[in-house]
């Protein structure tokens, strides 16, 4: 019973002293059921590892999409009002105004079935099936000129599907400004002279409560 | 003769005085308490209040307190034309009008992607699965049973100040510093409840997963999830807000508030990261050249002042002036916090009061004398590792301006003449 994983032990060492140390299991909890795990257990990696059995094309995602997605994210997923684009946007992740959407953007197919199976349709997640959602993902992979008019996505062959931007996501390089062992900041004359440059007022987008109030002042 | 003792009906006086205080508030405090006394022409001192005379409320007219009827103004708001939605939508914690270091809890600020889910405690379960020996679920009152500790940590959302990287936008720190609070957590650590489930040896991450319409998942390393993450129950004493993710929220700290998945409802043990849309769509951290910054987990040293700003403006004319605001850092303690009345020309150092706590609020203040002519307020902070708060120019130098999150640029406030405070930016 008292079997420890050499890396809790490694961590226990750590924060000795700022914590409470388990010396064995508390016992709490149960065993979670096959049924539960299975029940629960709806993430996708990458790597494919996740996916349920099952199957969907591009025409039978159009249709699902239709009905229900169109009307928030429209019918080619160029998104309704505010409500987020989906598909379109090559060639502007660069550009003063970058349109990030599965084609331009994420560098995963995994996350476009993840994120439906668990979250969309908004207002009634995890309504629908494994096939359901492997066409609704084949048709916004179409949208995005990623898979042809007549694929049908599936289980085996999902882990094919190379989205265009994967090459384009790298580690977390900060801190990536001066800290204090490149440079003390400066306390005493640091600048001859400071104009102001950018104004909010100017802007004039804070939210309507506020601009009344402050008219009124 | 419980008739007796009823609670008189409110004076003509206090009824007419009252309706005046509702419009007037704004120009009354932008005026001074001296104005204030000589406009009504009442002196509170030898003019009886009705509060010195009739008996107020007993015990139990508001079994869950609540704040006086004069401080009405201090909410949470949003800005409308953010989002699609409410339900997927954010608003601003009241920084302007709080002091200290802790956030009370019905004005930390709200971020939710499906809604606030109310969720039955009795019918909560967190379960453990992946790679572990033993896949476990837990009752609420399971969690309660292990060893509990109480931290204090601010929780920031990696989108803010989000809105100001192209340049002054919004006026008021609730606006473009709002989305963060700082309360005192009461939990159990992360690392004990893995135990009891046993780590496999190739057991590298975690994707904690909310119970609401979101199905929340983020991918968390290993070594942070064992160094000091919390599953939390309790936030400042009391059971968490539905919208801070009641029964059950996850504590990662220092690390940017999407992460601290509310609801929790599971955790799978994994050996490689998920990419989860939160981590890819959304959360990743784009340059100018097209390449984009993942797993930016960590919020960088920051501050802002809250006191003056322009929801909260200098009222009480040229003299003696107490200038206070936040610090914070995700790496540790803020060492120390600089201030400039002149855009960046001369700093003073602050002063920092109250507890320095790792990965938590700072609160500092600094007094001068105001002389009545125009303010260009900055503060800087410098963090336990020697990390120094840049201004935003720096950092648009290396990142560009599309990079939504992670902006912890120096802010300025110009203060005109008469106190009046405005969000700018200087050369
Ligand atoms: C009622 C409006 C609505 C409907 C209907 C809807 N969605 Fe969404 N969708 C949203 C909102 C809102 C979000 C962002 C949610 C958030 O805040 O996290 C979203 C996000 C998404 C995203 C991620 C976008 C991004 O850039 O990160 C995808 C993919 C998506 N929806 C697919 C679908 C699919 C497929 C359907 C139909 C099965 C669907 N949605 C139906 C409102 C809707």
């Amino acid at each position: 019973m008292l079997k420890f994983p050499k890396i809790i032990s490694i961590a226990f060492g750590l924060t000795l002293c700022a914590t409470p140390a388990l010396a064995e299991k508390l016992n709490l909890g149960r065993e979670a059921t096959k049924a539960e795990i299975k029940a629960w257990d709806i993430d996708v990696r990458p790597d494919g590892q996740g996916l349920p059995e099952g199957k969907g094309t591009v025409e039978k995602g159009e249709q699902i999409f239709a009905e229900q997605c169109a009307a928030c994210h429209g019918d080619f997923g160029e998104g309704v009002d505010r409500w987020p684009v989906l598909a379109g946007g090559l060639g502007t992740i660069k550009s003063e105004d970058p349109v990030k959407t599965v084609g331009s953007y994420w560098p995963y197919a995994s996350t476009v079935f993840d994120y439906i199976y668990r979250a969309m349709p908004f207002g009634n997640a995890q309504s629908l099936k494994p096939d359901e959602v492997y066409a609704v993902t084949a048709y916004i992979l179409y949208l995005n000129e990623i898979v042809a008019e007549d694929f049908e996505l599936s289980k085996n062959n999902f882990a094919s599907i190379k989205m265009p931007n994967e090459k384009n996501f790298f580690a977390d390089p900060r801190p990536d400004t001066p800290t204090m062992k490149k440079k003390k900041p400066c306390m005493k004359n640091c600048k001859k002279e400071v104009k102001i440059t950018k104004r909010a007022r100017v802007i004039n987008v804070t939210p309507e409560e506020d601009k009344e109030a402050a008219s009124k002042e | 003769m419980t008739n007796e003792l009823k609670k008189p009906e409110l004076s003509r006086r206090a009824l007419l005085k009252s309706a005046a205080a509702g419009g007037v508030t704004l120009a009354a405090s932008a005026t001074g308490a001296k104005a204030l006394e000589k406009e009504t022409k009442e002196n509170p001192i030898t003019t009886k209040q009705d509060w010195n005379q009739v008996l107020g409320d007993g015990v139990d007219a508001n079994p869950y307190g609540s704040p006086s009827e004069y401080e009405k103004n201090v909410i949470r708001r949003s800005v409308p034309w953010l989002t699609a939605s409410p339900e997927s939508s954010i608003n601003f914690t009241p920084l302007h009008e709080l002091d200290g270091i802790i956030t009370p809890n019905g004005l930390c600020f709200e971020r939710h992607h499906a809604g606030i889910a109310e969720v039955d405690p009795a019918e909560h379960r967190l379960m453990i699965n992946g790679l572990v020996d033993k896949p476990l679920v837990f009752t609420m009152e399971d969690i309660m049973r292990f060893p509990r500790t109480n931290k204090i940590y601010f929780l920031e959302c990696a989108a803010n100040s989000g809105m100001e990287w192209r340049g002054a936008q919004l006026n008021g720190c609730q606006f473009t510093h709002g989305m963060i609070h700082c309360v005192n957590y009461t939990g159990v650590l992360l690392k004990d409840i893995l135990a009891e489930a046993g780590l496999k040896t190739n057991a590298k991450w975690l994707m904690p997963e909310g119970a609401d319409a979101s199905g929340m998942n983020r991918s968390v390393p290993i070594e942070k999830a064992l160094k000091d993450c919390m599953v939390a129950f309790k936030m400042n004493g009391e059971a968490l807000r539905p919208e801070q993710g009641y029964p059950l929220r996850l504590v990662i700290p220092g690390w940017e508030g999407n992460m601290w998945v509310k609801w929790l409802r599971r955790i799978e043990v994994g050996d490689m990261p998920w990419h989860a849309r939160e981590e890819t769509s959304k959360y990743t951290d784009l340059m100018e050249n097209g390449k984009a910054r993942r797993f930016t987990w960590e919020m960088d040293c920051k501050s802002i002042i809250t006191n003056p700003s322009p929801q909260a403006p200098i009222t009480h004319g040229k003299g003696h002036t107490v200038l206070t605001g936040l610090a914070w850092s995700g790496r540790g303690t803020v060492d120390r916090v600089d201030i400039t009345l002149d855009g960046g020309k001369n700093w003073q150092k602050a002063r920092i009061d109250g507890p320095s706590l790792d990965k938590a609020l700072h609160r500092f203040y600094f007094e001068f004398e105001w002389d009545g002519r125009p303010l260009l307020l900055q503060s800087r902070a410098i963090d336990s590792t020697g990390y120094v708060q840049p201004t935003k120019d720096e950092l648009r130098e290396v990142r560009g301006t599309n990079s939504i999150y992670h902006n912890n640029g120096i802010q300025t406030w110009h203060v005109n003449a008469k106190g009046e405070a405005e969000n700018v930016e200087v050369s």
